[in-house]
């Protein structure tokens, strides 16, 4: 049974990422939407967060935010809304970390 | 893969309602079926047709009813959720006395079971907050 987390708080005003990552399993799918996307800002404190966690990020939601590629930790996967929908298709199931 | 997505927040106020409208129009062209979108909440509203925004802003109300028209989609605004913040249509207005309806194009009032049954009708549930 493998889910889809979708966090969309920024880590620098709630802990909702953190808590996502501490209930993900193996198979388990991490998608950082809306305010979520600040914590793949590089040299960014909440970056640790995800260490060792395959994290995906939604592109037009990094854009409103001004975040560049060249400004992103490494290793992040980004996804346009019709690559989240694949992600939703690929899960079990979805959990919105609101 | 078929889909119900809950909207819980207002237009305008929070990005919930951009990002769900967004993601159900990203299902659709990659030929997903929407079961349902149901607006939960401040969600609700997203359905009144007397908002008008600035001609250069997004108007999130006429593009969901945009989208529903050419979509056929079920647009399901709760009912308590409604009444409490003067979400109208005919039926609504009649029953509880009141002068005027808001709805907008393609919304129609329900109950919270339409939320239940989308659950369990559609392959996912996808829920938009705050």
């Amino acid at each position: 049974m493998s889910i889809l987390h979708i966090v969309n708080k920024s880590p620098y005003e709630r802990n909702s990422v953190a808590l996502a990552v501490d209930y993900m399993r193996d198979g388990d799918t991490l998608l950082l939407i809306e305010d979520a996307v600040y914590t793949v800002m590089q040299g960014g404190k909440a970056a640790s967060i995800i260490d060792g966690q395959k994290a995906i990020v939604l592109g037009p939601d990094l854009a409103a935010r001004g975040i560049a590629k060249e400004k992103m930790i490494d290793g992040v996967e980004v996804v346009d809304y019709a690559g989240f929908v694949d992600l939703v298709e690929a899960s079990d199931k979805t959990q919105s970390w609101l | 893969m078929k889909l119900t997505v809950q909207v819980n927040e207002g237009p305008y106020q929070h990005q919930a309602s951009d990002s769900a409208y967004h993601f159900t129009k990203a299902a659709l062209e990659k030929g997903h079926e929407i079961f349902r979108v149901f607006f939960y909440h401040d969600g609700v509203n997203n359905g009144t047709r007397l908002t008008t925004p600035p001609q250069d802003d997004r108007n999130v109300v006429a593009r969901w009813s945009e989208l529903a028209e050419k979509n056929d989609l079920d647009l399901v605004i709760c009912v308590a959720a409604a009444q409490r913040r003067g979400i109208v249509d005919e039926g609504e207005a009649e029953r509880n006395g009141k002068d005027a309806t808001n709805i907008a194009p393609g919304f129609r009032i329900s109950g919270l079971g339409q939320l239940i049954e989308g659950g369990i009708q559609s392959d996912r549930l996808v829920v938009f907050g705050d």
